[in-house]
């Protein structure tokens, strides 16, 4: 009696019902913040979603053919479950950072956030995973036909002579489908986390787990009486006893590479990085993961060759596939609920696969493929919708179906000439190719974009000629001969015996060659080529994760955008509610408010990046940010441009030294000049003080003899005028010293008014004498005037000059000798240069007084017996009158030899000073002058 | 006895309303037109106080002060040192050096007069 296909229906139905229900709870649960799946026993449970169709039905029919030729599926991830710690860990931990949603998004944001890169990986993916998907397929539905009808109809009935409509494997590629759809993109929000899935995946590795042990329990003990029966029993039918050898479990070279080959998938089969990396909550439920997931696969493993022994000894005919002994043997035994629970078993084994699968492919292929496509061919831009999450949904959806349509056409291809376990090594051969790229991308900071592209394109080439189209051909699709003798009749070119390397099975085969050249060009490529900025960069937090915080994040946007731009384009993909919590954590951890702070820095830019890529890939991420700040990406010229600025540091250090050096003279220098206003201020405070001294002696004296006349009016004729005329020149000393003080400030601040005329210096000179000559026959003085030489004119202020010949001269008088007092004042012309001396006969200026004098208040009157009545200003003033005019002052004396003034000014061209020189003016005297001079 | 009175200041006309004015209060008055001159002066003309200024090249009124306490013979000498105004310190200074009493140019001849004779008063 067989299960009516109505009650099948049901109960899967059913189990799937519950499985949603699982999904819902979970997720209400996660929304609420009380994750069910944050423990490190349900990431465990997930993680065992590597035990598919393959493991529930394919593994007892392997061990039935080959023995214990079905472990190193297992070996291989209990090995590499032992070094999790070193690289699951650090996988982990770069994909949280990064916010990496699928292994194609790995890749691709290690090699620079290349959308090739992505799109090469999610192309690898679906090729090679599709093989898997019909592997499910194909249990699936031979499952059901051996429940719905018996078991030999399954193994015989050729699915070439069915139309599609009246396949089973049809419409269980359709609920599968639909059931993928159901858990794997119900949310709008497509954020990269799953809760409910992961929780519904354990629950379904628990279901198939225990239908595996209960079934192996009743084959083990209630069919036969124990291991030992079994195997004592199959030890002697002479067929069976291989199966205790390693005859036909295959060479060790065929071990080695297939766990190698299943180390590799349980890490990087899409479905096994999607549990085992992105839906991973906690990095320390890895730890935990890895010795449970070994456990789980021992557990599931025990009565494996108990049941394929069994299936031997119970179906010696060989018309039962061996395949189905799970089944086959409970209903032979007439335990139809045992069948149905193993049936559910396998149901949730191969759901598991698909739905898990499926959502990895159809993240991947949306984002990496499509998002991409749309973005960058314009038909999705920003502005013109706004939804983009419902697009999303929508390609993800589609790319569920149409895989698992993809998976039924191989599966009808291939037909049954395939065992479900070497349909699974394909698949495994094709995600093997992710190893170079990743291994190197964690570890080996020099492998580069060029390199990753190389190696999988490459490696996928040779997996695709060594196994993918050996087994289209092998089903008919292909020509036979393609296998027997290579295309085109050329034996080297035998996909299974490629340039003659033969010996090998296929499987070990093809990843000899696929490897040899993924491995080879990924490296040599990565040593030849060079790394852009962005590679660089991203290679660096790869591979030292473990060293970096989340803020040494390299800036790769330079330019600024404001928070409600970056806000709307997160809002297209995730919900506002998100969005929200996402900026105002960002804003917490910064001390930022929103409202006040609405430019969005670089920073904040590549924290949108990061959070939109874990909606929708990296590579998309990065479009669509670089869409929404005002500025493109810094680009890869620049990058490059970057690279070289910086190699030029060592010179630009070079430079700053020798910068450094010139800012320390010019320190010094400033340090000099500093010193010197130090001292020009302490000059300008000796001349207040000594101007107030100055000042404060005329006023002590006019002050002492107002108040003594006051007090004395009947004071004689005589005294009173003679005390009358000290208070005048008391008041004249004052006044000449107030003029004094001010020509100076003004000649030193550059206001002094200068009135400009064509001067004859002898006039000059005999006016100024003439106004000091009854003082010099007062004085008894000789004055000698040696004006006889003809001389040109100069252009000057005549006032200015008259008051440096008054100076010059009165300080000659007073300065004269007591007795025969004489004065020699000459006026001559050499080189174009006019110059006046007045010398005196008095007792001379010491050489090291003779710049003193020039001094302000240095008045040198030591040699005196009365102090000068100088105002000590006299010699200050000419010396800048006659420097302003382009002259020389100075004095040339020995002592007691009398002192020599002399001055001079520069001649001036005639017509060389405008109006004022008339060429008319000039005296006959001047052109002969020149004339003679010029003839002598 | 007529108290003898040493003016000693570099500008003329200064000395010339000092003479006027201790003539006029009825002492015997000396001039000395520097610090050197000032140093003989003081010792042959034995005076009973000096007037002396401070600003004055070369030897200045302080190191005449000096000399003149230096000097056990002059141990009775007052001196009245002639200071500028706002120099505090070298009021401080003359009268550490032995001044007896300061005053400030330009000053009052009357009590210029008064300060002179209230110097002469002590003992």
């Amino acid at each position: 009696m067989m299960l009516q296909g109505g009650i099948i229906l049901f109960v899967s139905f059913a189990y799937i019902g519950i499985l949603f229900a699982i999904a819902h709870y979970s997720d209400k649960r996660a929304d609420a913040g009380r994750s069910v799946i944050s423990n490190p026993y349900i990431y465990s449970l997930s993680l065992a979603v590597y035990c598919t169709a393959w493991t529930f039905y394919g593994s007892v029919g392997h061990a039935a053919s080959t023995g214990i030729g079905f472990l190193p599926i297992y070996l291989g991830p209990t090995l590499m479950a032992a070094l999790w710690y070193l690289v699951m860990r650090k996988i982990i931990r770069i994909s949280k950072l990064h916010h990496i949603t699928s292994i194609a998004d790995f890749i691709s944001s290690r090699y620079g956030k290349s959308s090739s890169l992505a799109g090469l990986v999610t192309i690898i993916a679906v090729v090679g995973i599709i093989p898997y998907i019909s592997l499910q397929l194909e249990a699936v539905s031979t499952s059901f036909a051996v429940m719905w009808e018996h078991s030999e109809i399954a193994a015989t009935v050729p699915r070439n002579n069915m139309t599609i409509f009246s396949d089973t494997a049809f419409y269980v590629a359709l609920l599968l489908a639909m059931f993928a759809i159901i858990f794997g993109t119900r949310h709008l929000d497509t954020t990269e986390r799953h809760e409910g899935l992961v929780a519904a995946i354990g629950f379904e590795s628990i279901v198939k787990l225990l239908a595996f042990l209960v079934v192996g329990f009743y084959i083990t003990y209630g069919i036969f009486n124990g291991f030992g029966d079994i195997f004592t029993r199959a030890s002697q039918v002479p067929e069976l006893q291989t199966l205790f050898t390693m005859e036909n479990a295959g060479t060790y070279t065929d071990w080695t590479w297939l766990m190698f080959l299943s180390m590799m998938a349980i890490m990087f089969l899409p479905r096994q990085f999607q549990m085992t990396v992105v839906e991973n909550v906690n990095e320390k439920h890895l730890d935990k993961a890895i010795w449970m997931l070994p456990l789980y696969l021992l557990l599931i493993n025990i009565f494996v060759l108990p049941i394929a022994l069994g299936g031997r000894l119970l179906f010696p005919s060989g018309v039962v596939d061996a395949d189905t002994f799970v089944l086959t043997i409970p209903i032979s035994q007439g335990q139809e609920e045992l069948a149905l629970l193993v049936f559910l078993g396998g149901l949730s084994a191969a759901t598991g696969m698909v739905i898990v699968a499926t959502v990895s492919l159809s993240t991947m292929v949306s984002n990496e493929l499509i998002m991409p496509a749309l973005l960058h061919f314009g038909p999705l831009r920003l502005s013109k919708s706004r939804d983009l999450g419902g697009v999303l949904l929508t390609i993800r959806r589609s790319t569920i179906i149409i895989v698992l349509l993809l998976g039924y056409v191989y599966f009808r291809a291939t037909g049954t000439s395939y065992t479900l376990v070497s349909i699974g090594l394909i698949s495994f051969a094709a995600v093997a190719q992710f190893a170079p790229s990743i291994f190197g991308g964690i570890y080996w900071k020099t492998g580069n974009h060029l390199g990753a592209i190389t190696g999988l394109s490459a490696g996928f080439v040779m997996w695709t000629y060594t196994l993918f189209l050996p087994s289209l051909a092998e089903s008919g699709y292909l020509s036979p001969s393609f296998i027997a003798s290579g295309p085109f009749g050329i034996e080297l070119l035998k996909p299974y015996a490629l340039l003659g390397l033969s010996g090998l099975n296929p499987i070990t085969h093809s990843l000899f060659w696929s490897m040899l050249v993924n491995v080879g060009g990924y490296m040599i490529l990565s040593l030849v080529g060079r790394q852009t900025i962005i590679e660089h960069s991203q290679a660096a937090q790869f591979v030292d994760i473990y060293k970096q915080a989340e803020d040494n994040d390299i800036r790769l946007w330079r330019s600024t955008s404001s928070v409600p731009v970056i806000r709307s384009i997160l809002e297209q993909f995730l919900s506002p509610a998100r969005v929200d919590e996402a900026l105002n954590q960002y804003a917490q951890k910064r001390n930022l408010d929103w409202s006040k702070d609405d430019v969005a820095d670089t920073e904040l830019i590549n924290y949108a990046e990061r959070l939109l890529a874990g909606s929708v890939g990296s590579a998309s991420a990065r479009v669509l940010i670089a869409s929404a700040v005002k500025e493109e990406p810094v680009s890869m010229d620049e990058m490059m441009y970057m690279l070289d600025e910086t190699s030029k540091v060592i010179a630009y250090s070079r430079e700053l030294e020798q910068k450094s050096r010139e800012l320390e003279l010019a320190t010094s220098e400033l340090r000099a000049a500093n010193e010197q206003l130090k001292q020009v201020d302490r000059l300008k405070d000796d001349f207040i003080s000594t101007v107030t001294h100055e000042l404060r002696t005329p006023l002590t004296s006019i002050r002492a003899f107002s108040e003594i006349l006051y007090d004395n009016p009947d004071l004689d004729s005589a005294q009173r005028s003679k005390f009358m005329n000290i208070i005048l020149k008391e008041n004249e000393r004052l006044t000449r010293l107030i003029n004094n003080v001010l020509d100076l400030s003004k000649i030193e601040s550059g206001k002094m008014e200068w009135h400009l005329t064509t001067l004859d210096l002898k006039e000059v000179i005999e006016e100024s004498v003439a106004t000091v000559e009854q003082l010099i026959k007062e004085e008894n003085i000789t004055l000698d005037l040696d004006l006889s030489e003809p001389t040109s004119l100069t252009v000057s202020d005549r006032d200015r000059i008259t008051q440096v010949l008054l100076n010059l001269l009165s300080n000659a008088i007073k300065f004269c000798d007591r007795e025969n007092g004489k004065i020699t004042v000459r006026l001559g012309e050499v080189d174009e240069q006019l110059s006046v001396s007045v010398l005196d006969n008095g007792p001379g200026i010491k050489l090291e007084n003779q710049e003193l004098i020039f001094d302000k208040f240095r008045q040198v009157g030591d040699t005196l017996t009365d102090k000068p009545q100088g105002t000590g200003l006299g010699l200050p003033i000419c010396r800048q009158i006659i420097t302003h005019f382009g002259g020389d002052l100075w004095v040339e004396s020995r002592p007691g030899n009398g002192s020599k003034f002399i001055f001079t000014l520069p001649v001036v061209a005639p017509n060389e000073d405008g109006s004022d020189n008339e060429p008319d003016y000039t005296p006959p005297i001047f052109a002969n002058g020149q004339t003679q001079k010029e003839q002598g | 006895m007529t108290k003898k009175v040493l003016i000693v200041d570099d500008e003329a006309n200064i000395v010339i309303s000092l003479e006027f004015l201790m003539q006029q209060a009825g002492y015997q008055v000396e001039i000395a037109r520097n610090g050197e001159d000032a140093l003989t002066v003081v010792n042959e003309f034995k005076p009973d106080l000096v007037l002396l200024d401070v600003m004055m090249p070369k030897v200045n009124g302080f190191d005449v002060c000096q000399k003149i306490r230096d000097n056990a013979e002059l141990e009775d000498t007052k001196i009245i040192m002639l200071t500028a105004k706002g120099r505090d310190v070298e009021v401080a200074k003359g009268m550490a050096l032995g001044a007896n009493s300061y005053v400030i140019k330009p000053f009052s001849t009357k009590q210029l007069v008064l300060e002179v004779q209230r110097v002469l008063e002590e003992s």
